[in-house]
């Protein structure tokens, strides 16, 4: 039954088809329409696992564009990691689709946003299952594009509108090195698919380091890492599911995707991993140290989401690959659990900003539980899936000799067990802080946050000592099992690591505990600034980089009318001086040209006849 | 006989006059006779080359007479637009006309 | 056999006798005229491809007889490979952009005599396979819309129309010399490309020479592209031509010049080809970001787009340069997407201008909510456009991109840049124009009508189609650039 796995993007694709053209007959029907296609998806993607156990595999549908002699396939990619995020993206798609028709019940574009999921659905499923870099390319630019439709589907908020224009330029810029890669790989290897890369990785040398890193800035763009993290807190602009769906759970997973697609290129040179690891680690500590101080519930969850995949990225990075694998599915579902629960507090409340919440607990019930509960499981706490999939990256990094690395992921497991806390605190704890009128919200969107949190709770056994690895194994990763035996000392260590960060958050936000001296407070005060301003990174941007290049296009338009133009109408201009200093011959008097015409007759006559007759 | 050079020095005088005529003259009913002496001129050189080649077809004749016919049809012509022009311009001088400038 | 390929020439011609023939009083007849005309040129364009057999790399369809025999000039047309999507362009573009002429409301009759002139200069240089024959019809294209810029234009049509014509004048009267050259240096004299190209490979030309007659050319080709710096008639014919004719100067005429290269300079002066292959890369480049970073900078519309053409024939540039089977394919085909985008484009800048009647993108905003289906025909322009994978847009720059790759690797990462750049300027655009809250100033705006509907959507579909399936296009053409590859000594 492996072979249905193309039918599998087929479906949303359809459902993108008949919502788009049909929307405005179908109305409310649009919802479920996507809804069913993604179900549909998801059974095939079971029954595709079902195959893969039964030893299917990777299969090809035809050629596409042939380079040269290298024919590209509509090859699908069927093996434990394809159907590993196949099965993660059309489940969690599924709810939260269920879960938008209650979100977005209402709102005047209900059709378009279902046929724009879709289309995410149809092109994220399709990047899932490609087989080779073109057509992953394919559907990684066709879901940054639904991306950025969803990101400014509020388009009236011009914030909306930037942000989604942010959000594309900026992975742009990544895709171009991803691109670069794919020039180069293929040069190097005529060859473009991910069946060679194990293949091809021995006897190219440091080329494919190179390769490696190029491939890495595109998932870099796509995962929001640093430098090129800056969209992701700004699309937090579009709806809150769509946030759940792709910039938490499916879409900015893709970057840790490709790498971990393309971990043989990877491994080439420890060059390459390094970088990994180190960008990893740089954007899972920067993001945690803004979400600590952050007061938008969204953009709190979206440094968190930044934060996560740069400790992905150290998974991989640092040699854990199950490890990164792992942690992308397991915090697909809490983090979707996540924004779905500030989704449905947003819904209540009406304002995204933390300081106006408070004491929701007693209000929404249901999303509050599941909320403690998605929060437990980022934080790491046993045995919820989070400790489950950290402890794994803990341990690799440390494992591997990468002290500096394990340090900063130390760090940053405890500021995300801290900011989380903290998080919950303020918005379900607590006295409310204005006038608001919460209520808990529909069951549409309810029961998506039930199951959701049953997964986020449990989904951590897969992979587990308790099921003897059985994600790791099933995902082919390149550590023995020997690495990832159980290490006791590190579960006890992150699990001290989370309680000290909630704990701390206790402290400060339910007792109001001064923990630091006053003298001490005030000088932290700077620190608080840069990190409530995101470290500055945008304003320099703006400084450094948009501005001046904006300035560099006015420039150039100046220097194309001033100059290049200018030489041209110079020519003209020349042409004219010449015949307004020629003119005057042209006296108009009858006589004077008769007298040229007469004074040429006899200069031709006397030249003629020297020529002729030589007198 | 009269030595074949002799009339070409009249024709050629009568070419220079003309010419002259053309170029000096502001009246141009004066250019237009000038004119006609030029293609005397060429008419007598027509027929005296007939003559002096010993011809006996007369073609220098023939040819002479054509020019003598098409000249008065040109100067029919010329005569016209002198009028029209003096009806436009209340003047027959030709520096006064400078409409071909620029 | 029925002459196919004259027809397609003089179908438009005996069009425009007709419309001359009109009395004054009945002169809205005219616009049917033109249209049926247009349409079964479209017809019979459309029968060629299917007629067309894509397995042969050679000349079909080709009809030849002589014309002036003391010159051996002769009336010779075909249709291969390289053609025969251009001229399918020109009859489709032809048709659209007549169809989209509703908005002209004076001197009828001139406009659609001079517009099937036009059409009928198009396909000719598309179709001559003989040098005096292409000459002709380069320059036929030239006096009809010289006409229709100077008449029918904006506030500076005047100055757009002369520059306009001069420049491209300029850049043909140097090919003149070149063809005289070529002619007399062969023996015996000829002026058929095939036996000139048959004669430069059995060492007609020297290498000094051929460079000369290239570089002579290529002044003609490059103006028309149009390559850096030869490109600033550009924006000014665009931003004053009405809107039809905007169209096809970006869909078709931009065209000529490339054809002309794959035509002419690579078959018959393949050295001095190679020998330019490092200037055209890094021409191809200077297009690609320049003319995006300056597209960046404009806050007019139509100007904006004229700018994206300047950018995206740099990729047909680059495609030159590569001198490989995959560049080659991907500069053909970004001829074709760049005809069928920028096409729509400029159909959709003028659906704008006839009701705001002005193209300053600040003066939009939040169109999105107003007018829905003309933002998702602009969203999906935009989007192809600037290369999103699925539609055709990618396909052309990629197979560039991946051929210059290969010997001129820095270049191309270089022209990546632009890449960005071209996001960046058509998502500001979308951004101020559609998004954001509505302007009140175009309150009134209606969305795009039925006709203007039928405009659109025939480029949209096929550049939809094409993207998901370039090997449409790409067939058509593989077998012809194979040989020309074989006659520049690359075996693919």
């Amino acid at each position: 039954m492996v072979n249905v796995a193309h039918l599998i993007p087929l479906f949303p694709f359809l459902a993108f088809l008949i919502n788009i053209a049909f929307g405005g007959k179908l109305k409310n029907a649009c919802g479920p329409v996507s809804v069913a296609a993604s179900a549909i998806s998801f059974v095939l993607a079971l029954f595709v696992y079902q195959g893969f156990r039964s030893g299917g595999g990777s299969y090809s549908l035809g050629t596409w564009l042939s380079l040269g002699d290298t024919p590209l396939n509509f090859g699908v990619m069927v093996d434990g990691l394809s159907i590993m995020m196949l099965l993660v993206v059309t489940f969690i798609g599924t709810l939260i689709q269920i879960y938008s028709i209650g979100y977005m019940q209402g709102d005047p574009r209900f059709s378009r946003y279902f046929a724009y999921i879709s289309l995410f659905m149809a092109s994220m499923l399709g990047l899932v299952i490609a087989d080779n870099f073109v057509m992953l390319y394919i559907f990684w630019e066709g879901v940054g594009l639904c991306s950025y439709l969803l990101i400014s589907f509020w388009f009236e908020k011009p914030a909306a509108a930037r942000a989604g224009l942010k959000a594309f330029v900026t992975t742009r810029i990544g895709d171009t090195g991803l691109f670069l890669g794919i020039l180069l790989l293929f040069f190097t290897t005529k060859t473009l698919s991910f069946h060679d890369l194990q293949q091809i990785s021995e006897g190219h040398g440091t080329v494919l380091a190179i390769v490696a890193v190029l491939v890495f800035i595109g998932a870099a763009g796509k995962s929001a890492q640093f430098p090129l993290h800056v969209w992701l807190p700004d699309a937090m602009e579009g709806p809150t599911p769509v946030s759940a769906l792709i910039h938490a759970a499916t879409m900015v997973a893709a970057g840790v995707y490709l790498v971990a697609r393309t971990y043989p290129l990877f491994l080439v040179d420890p060059f390459a991993l390094q970088t990994v690891a180190v960008i990893g680690g740089i954007s899972a500590l920067l993001a945690a140290s803004i979400a600590t101080v952050n007061n938008d519930i969204k953009r709190v969850l979206a440094y968190s989401t930044v934060s996560q995949l740069g400790l992905m990225m150290l998974g991989l990075g640092v040699g854990g690959y199950a490890a990164g694998t792992f942690h992308l599915m397991t915090h697909a579902f809490f983090k979707a659990l996540l924004f779905l629960c500030a989704g449905s507090v947003i819904h209540a409340v009406h304002t995204q900003d933390i300081w106006k919440m408070g004491g929701l607990f007693s209000k929404m019930r249901v999303t509050a539980t599941t909320f403690l509960i998605g929060t437990l499981a980022i934080a790491g706490v046993p045995p919820l899936a989070g400790f489950w999939s950290k402890d794994e990256i803990l341990s690799a990094a440390y494992q591997n000799g990468h002290t500096v690395l394990f340090g900063v992921a130390v760090l940053t497991s405890f500021l995300t067990a801290f900011y989380m806390s903290r998080l919950i605190f303020v918005v379900l704890f607590g006295k409310p802080r204005s006038n608001l009128h919460p209520h808990e919200s529909p069951a549409t969107m309810t029961v998506p946050l039930m199951i959701l949190a049953v997964f986020a709770a449990l989904v951590g056994f897969v992979g587990s000592p308790l099921a003897h690895h059985a994600f790791q194994g099933f995902v082919g990763g390149g550590e023995s099992s020997a690495a990832s035996q159980a290490n006791g000392g590190m579960m006890i260590l992150s699990t001290v690591i989370s309680l000290a960060g909630i704990g701390l958050a206790y402290l400060i936000y339910i007792l109001n505990v001064n923990v630091l001296p006053a003298g001490m407070l005030s000088r932290l005060n700077g620190l608080h600034q840069l990190l409530l301003n995101k470290y500055y990174i945008d304003e320099i941007y703006d400084a450094f980089l948009v501005q001046p290049f904006l300035g560099l296009c006015r420039i150039s338009y100046k220097i194309d009318l001033g100059v290049v133009d200018d030489l041209v109408n110079g020519v003209a201009r020349f042409v004219a001086a010449l015949s307004e200093f020629l003119r005057p011959m042209q006296t108009g008097l009858v006589q004077n040209y008769l007298l040229v015409q007469i004074v040429g007759l006899i200069i031709l006559i006397l030249t003629l006849g020297k020529l002729c007759f030589r007198y | 006989m009269i030595p074949l050079s002799y009339i070409v020095a009249l024709s050629a005088f009568l070419f220079c006059v003309g010419v002259f005529g053309v170029l000096t003259r502001r009246n141009a009913i004066g250019i237009l006779m000038s004119v006609e002496l030029i293609l005397n001129a060429a008419n007598i050189n027509l027929v005296a080359f007939n003559r002096y080649s010993n011809g006996t077809d007369a073609l220098g004749q023939v040819f002479s007479l054509f020019v003598i016919a098409i000249a008065a049809a040109g100067s029919v012509v010329g005569l016209v637009l002198i009028i029209a022009i003096y009806r436009n311009g209340k003047s027959i001088f030709v520096d006064k006309y400078d409409l071909m400038k620029w | 056999m029925f002459p196919v390929l004259s027809s397609l020439i003089f179908l438009p011609l005996l069009g425009a006798l007709a419309i001359l023939f009109l009395p004054r009083e009945r002169e809205d007849l005219s616009r049917p005229c033109a249209l049926i005309t247009t349409g079964t040129v479209l017809a019979v364009s459309a029968a060629l491809i299917f007629g067309f057999d894509r397995t042969a790399p050679g000349m079909q369809f080709a009809e030849r007889s002589l014309w002036i025999p003391q010159l051996n000039v002769w009336y010779f047309l075909g249709v291969d490979g390289i053609s025969i999507g251009l001229v399918f362009l020109t009859a489709l573009l032809g048709f659209l952009a007549c169809l989209a002429s509703n908005e002209i409301r004076d001197r009828l009759k001139e406009y659609y005599v001079l517009y099937l002139l036009l059409m009928a200069g198009m396909l000719g240089t598309f179709l001559a396979l003989d040098l005096v024959l292409f000459y002709v019809f380069w320059e036929v294209v030239l006096i009809p819309m010289y006409f229709l810029i100077g008449i029918w234009g904006g506030p500076r049509k005047e100055y757009a129309a002369i520059k306009f014509f001069l420049y491209t004048l300029a850049g043909s009267v140097v090919m003149l010399v070149g063809i005289l050259i070529a002619y007399f240096t062969t023996k015996p004299h000829t002026f058929n490309m095939l036996e000139l190209a048959a004669a430069a490979s059995n060492g007609a030309f020297d290498p000094q020479l051929q460079m000369w007659l290239f570089l002579a050319f290529y002044l003609a080709f490059a103006i028309k592209i149009p390559v850096f710096p030869f490109h600033t008639w550009l924006p000014d014919a665009h931003v004053e031509a009405p809107t039809p004719i905007s169209v096809l100067l970006a869909g078709v005429l931009l065209k000529m010049g490339g054809y002309g290269i794959f035509r002419i300079c690579l078959p018959i002066f393949p050295q001095g080809s190679a020998s330019f292959a490092t200037a055209f890369a890094v021409l191809g480049v200077i297009n690609i970001v320049y003319g995006a970073g300056v597209a960046m900078a404009q806050s007019d519309f139509k100007k904006m787009i004229a700018y994206s053409s300047v950018s995206h024939m740099g990729f047909v540039m680059l495609g030159f340069a590569s001198m490989n089977s995959i560049g080659f394919n991907g500069a053909l085909l970004e001829m074709f997407n760049h005809g069928i985008i920028t096409g729509a484009m400029f159909l959709l800048v003028g659906v704008l201008y006839k009701r705001a009647h002005t193209r300053e993108m600040d003066k939009f905003g939040g169109l999105s909510a107003q007018t829905p289906l003309y933002a998702f025909f602009l969203t999906i322009c935009s989007l192809a456009s600037l290369g999103l994978p699925g539609l055709s847009g990618f396909v052309g720059e990629f197979l560039s991109l991946m051929g210059a790759y290969q010997g001129f690797p820095v270049i191309t990462a270089l022209s990546l840049f632009g890449l960005i750049v071209t996001a960046g300027y058509f998502l500001f655009m979308i951004q101020r124009v559609l998004l954001g809250p509505l302007n009140p100033d175009c309150r009134y705006y209606k969305d795009v009508s039925p006709l203007e509907t039928l405009t659109l959507a025939p480029l949209v579909i096929i550049f939809v189609v094409v993207g998901f399936w370039p090997a449409l296009v790409l067939d058509l053409q593989k077998p012809t650039l194979g040989m020309l590859l074989s006659l520049l000594g690359v075996t693919s």
